[in-house]
């Protein structure tokens, strides 16, 4: 028997009615009386000193009422903030600027359009300093300094290592093949559709600071802000409103933010900033940027040995990276991916340039996207090297399915993974084998077509508190369950949905563990006033860790309510059986109680000397971390005059366990596939050598539209993690994850007749057309 | 226009105009600055807050509102333009307390995720299926290109639209709904 929306169920979701409408509150439709409008001046200089900064001409701007300066800051020693990575970062500069578009003052006043007037009449002279764009050339001995503030004088942030160097290197040696590609990939911009910003409000009676702010982890930014503000704790809170999507870019705190709050203060009335999309491409933090050398070693008949990946990671002038602090290169160690190399080394080298910070995620688990895109592209150069069809060479070299729980050479325990069949369902949904005739029909003629695979694995949803925090806070979560005497219920969790529907995905876990209809139950998230503390959302982790919470705090409530019913019915509790989500005498069906009686008892005839009440709350520190997987196959056409790539197929097979709701997966795996798409094909943000952005507004920063978007197929396979209380895994970011190396792939597959081993992300026309005309095809 | 001309123009005109625009049937009159974007008038005067911002270059269509029945970006063209003309917004949509079968399509096919590009995409699919009763897929696909999503992919907007498409005009062979 199943419960109305348990799990499992394509539930239509919660969240539309309010979107459909127009009616959803995201933090731009916060208006308060007497609220005022922050704007920001930005550098026009990727690196300059700052001669000075003159306000008197914008403060006669009718409408203006304050302009806030590092100076300003610095006195309340508000000119600096800590990042993640326990580096620091400028709210505002006092003496120099970092990077093109850096914030460098603040103007505050009635309107949207006085305070951008404010804005252009704000003098600022600057000297310009040499300019580090390269994070190769950042290493050099001459190059110049860009964090004298640092103990150590160089640009290398900090080196990462991990594996085993010495017997990886001996291991290269006794291969019979070696293969080695130089892989960029490059800085891109999580560009959610709403840009960042917020609402500060101080009142200064109760002396308590209300924050509507566009975060993914609305807890941690309030101990953040208690630690850097000196302001109590109890004393913040922070609304995470409707979301217009975050994809790891509304995980950092920017200095627009604590600019508000400042402005807040200072004037006494609530302060909105929100940024523009230039801004925000332009400013906020960025994803990848990763210069990777990887080596692969192996037998001559194919059999996988070792590998070994350098990687020169641009981290911008500060590491605001938004990773695990034990982790400077996040999770980048499941570059070993899908296979079971008995060797391998990884090093990183975090490295400062004249460009805002990078180092969030772009959809992806702290830089799985990076790793999974090396494993598979550098696979695929080797099966190109031995003459082996990419698909044979990965299967043969699988973890196969009898071997998990298993240790990866880097130390990771892969809970659960059966990568043959997925990609084995991949190629007879797509007809691989014809397609590959097809191939080769169409090269005698001439014509360009490529099949790509990628069979990835992912790591999600940190995670243990042995090994995972941010700033010292562990990455448990959390979910807090109250059942009122009607039997309806409401729930709150420590995550924060940005469009993944949590609402609808967290009540199916209630639904199914309680026995209680969907539509009987609210999930709430986002108001640190009322929800349980918690890491928030990103990293796929908001199933694997609070909806894993969900399910054990219903199972506590379950154990209460087992005594309830045992005393309802007169049995002892032992007689009772939890079955057709309800509580039955075993053997007779017909006696039994709903969660919906037991709760009307829980207040009104509960067994004396217990609690009245229904309610739970648990915290959930999970025992691993999740691993999804997926073999996706993607074929282009090649038009031979324009180099342009048109994917006309896309097969994703996905396994992410147990899964909630599949209307809900399937969605987020179209939207993870489309973010993939995007920077293999599209998606770059480039600095000229004087570190002026290339692609700052959306005029040259090019998103998908629906008509570069191909019709993605979907189907799925289902292996469920052996250590989440549901089987579940996370699904938000496989996709992003997987899907560009199999778009690499196949372009690089459709011109490897022609000698062509590797092609560097984004494949543009114009890439494809150089290689063609070098060819002498175009 | 001369830019002589335009400056003469707008010394008449002053820094602040009244305007009158009817909204969702509903009139409107405002005195606002001339430079006002259409955009701004609709969420901050008048206070519907369903049409969204999320560029400043005309390239995600998330402001896309219908002027005289056409779908335009209301963060391109000033609240003076829209002067005596006729707007509809996303909370235009619903009549009778019932939802428009484009609405409907978004939720039935889970044609929305964050909701922020949803109002917009809605619009232009609106405007689409008055001009289109019938596309095809690949017509609706080039009729959002004006609209950017970040959450979907698409796919189920493509038939969120179609699923309206059916709504509307009823399967093909069969009656009218």
């Amino acid at each position: 028997m199943t419960v109305h929306g348990g799990i499992g169920q394509s539930v239509k979701r919660k969240e539309d009615a309010r979107f459909v409408r127009g009616q959803g509150t995201y933090v731009d439709d916060i208006k308060l009386p007497g609220m005022l409008y922050l704007d920001i001046v930005r550098s026009p200089y990727a690196h300059a000193r700052i001669r000075y900064i003159n306000s008197e001409r914008a403060m006669k701007v009718p409408g203006v009422l304050a302009v806030i300066t590092g100076k300003d800051l610095e006195a309340a020693k508000l000119a600096w903030m800590p990042t993640l990575m326990s580096d620091r970062q400028m709210v505002l500069p006092v003496e120099r600027v970092m990077y093109q578009a850096q914030e460098v003052a603040a103007v505050v006043a009635e309107s949207r359009y006085a305070a951008a007037d404010g804005v252009a009449a704000v003098d600022v002279e600057y000297e310009p300093l040499p300019v580090v764009v390269d994070p190769i050339k950042a290493l050099e001995p001459d190059a110049p300094i860009l964090r004298p503030d640092k103990n150590e004088k160089s640009n290398r942030i900090w080196h990462w290592e991990t594996g085993e160097r010495q017997a990886t290197e001996k291991a290269l040696k006794e291969c019979d093949v070696v293969v080695r590609e130089n892989i960029y990939i490059p800085r891109i911009h999580v560009a959610s559709i709403e840009t960042c910003g917020c609402v500060a409000q101080f009142d200064s009676t109760s002396g308590k600071l209300t924050m509507w702010m566009t975060t993914q982890a609305p807890h941690a930014i309030r101990t953040v802000f208690a630690l850097v503000s000196g302001l109590p704790e109890h004393k913040i809170r922070i609304i995470s409103p409707d979301i217009g999507g975050g994809f790891g870019g509304k995980v950092p705190v920017y200095p627009g933010y604590v600019l508000a709050v400042v402005a807040a203060l200072k004037t006494g009335h609530p302060v909105k900033w929100i940024e523009d999309r230039s801004e925000n491409i332009q400013a906020d933090s960025f994803a990848r940027d990763y210069h990777i050398t990887a080596e692969i070693g192996a037998t001559k008949d194919g059999k996988l040995k070792a590998l070994r990946v350098k990687t020169i990671a641009d981290h911008g002038y500060t590491d605001a990276a938004a990773n695990p602090s034990k982790f400077p290169a996040g999770l980048f160690n499941i570059v070993t991916g899908s296979y079971p190399f008995e060797k391998a080394f990884v090093e990183v080298d975090g490295v400062y340039t004249n460009k805002p910070p990078g180092g969030i995620a772009y959809r992806c688990s702290f830089r799985v996207t990076e790793a999974a895109f090396t494993i598979e592209r550098v696979i695929d150069v080797l099966a190109h090297k031995l003459g082996m069809d990419p698909a044979e060479l990965r299967m043969k070299n699988f973890i196969p399915p009898e071997a998990f729980p298993f240790k990866s050479a880097l130390g990771w325990t892969y809970d659960s993974g059966n990568y043959g069949a997925a990609l084995r369902k991949a190629m007879d949904i797509i007809d691989y084998e014809g397609l590959r005739k097809e191939q080769a029909e169409k090269r005698k003629r001439g014509e360009l077509m490529g099949i790509g695979i990628s069979s990835f694995t992912e790591i999600v949803g940190a995670g243990p508190s042995a090994t995972f925090d941010i700033l010292g806070l562990k990455m448990f979560d959390s979910c807090e369950v109250r059942i009122h005497p009607t039997g309806k219920v409401i729930a709150r969790f420590g995550t924060k949905s940005q469009g993944q529907g949590h609402e609808t995905t967290y009540a199916q876990i209630l639904a199914e563990e309680l026995g209680i209809s969907v539509d009987d139950i609210t999930a709430e998230e986002g108001d640190t006033d009322t929800a349980p503390y918690g890491l928030g959302t990103y990293a796929s982790r908001s199933t694997p860790v609070a909806g894993a919470a969900a399910a054990v705090a219903a199972r506590k409530i379950r154990d209460k309510a087992k005594l309830i019913a045992a005393h309802l019915l007169e049995v002892s509790p032992d007689d009772l059986e939890w079955k057709d989500h309800k509580f039955q005498v075993k053997g007779v069906p017909a006696k039994a109680k709903t969660m919906q009686d037991i709760a009307f008892a829980a207040y009104t005839n509960h067994p004396q000397g217990m609690e009245a009440g229904l309610e739970a709350t648990a915290y959930y520190d999970p025992p691993n971390l999740t691993f999804p997987f997926g073999s996706y196959i993607c074929v282009v056409d090649i038009d031979k005059e324009t180099g342009e790539v048109k994917i006309r197929r896309f097969v994703a097979v996905d396994d992410c366990g147990t899964i909630i709701n599949p209307m809900i997966v399937e969605g987020q795996i179209h939207g993870g596939l489309t973010m993939g798409l995007a920077p293999a094909l599209l998606e770059e943000i480039h600095y000229d050598e004087h570190g002026n952005i290339q692609g700052g507004t959306f005029m040259d920063y090019l998103l998908p539209t629906a008509v570069e978007t191909p019709k993605w197929e979907t189907a799925k396979t289902t292996t469920p993690s052996p250590h989440h209380p549901l089987g579940a895994k996370g699904v938000g970011e496989s996709a992003t994850v997987g899907a560009p190396a199999a778009i690499a792939n196949a372009v690089v597959d459709a011109l490897s007749h022609l000698g062509v081993t590797h092609i560097d992300i984004p494949i543009t026309p114009w890439k494809v057309w150089k290689i063609l005309n070098e060819k002498g095809i175009a | 226009m001369a830019l002589a001309e335009a400056r003469a123009q707008e010394e008449d005109v002053g820094p602040f105009v009244r305007v009158h625009v009817t909204v969702n049937g509903k009139p409107y009159e405002a005195e606002v600055e001339t430079r006002t974007l259409l955009v701004h008038f609709i969420r901050e005067t008048i206070g519907l807050t369903g049409t969204h911002i999320g560029c400043d270059t005309t390239n995600c269509g998330a402001c896309t509102i219908l002027l005289d029945g056409k779908p335009v970006k209301s963060c391109t063209i000033l609240a003076v333009q829209a002067d005596g003309r006729g707007v509809q917004t996303v909370e235009g949509l619903v009549s009778d307390g019932k939802l428009h079968p484009v609405q409907e399509g978004f939720i039935e096919e889970h044609g929305l995720q964050c909701g922020f590009c949803t109002p917009g995409m809605m619009m232009t699919s609106v405007a689409l299926l008055q001009k289109n009763p019938q596309p095809t897929e690949e017509q609706i696909r080039r009729a959002i290109s004006g609209n950017l999503c970040r959450c979907t992919g698409y796919v189920n907007i493509v038939k969120a639209v179609q699923h309206a498409a059916k709504k509307i005009h009823g399967a093909p062979g069969g009656g009218k709904a």
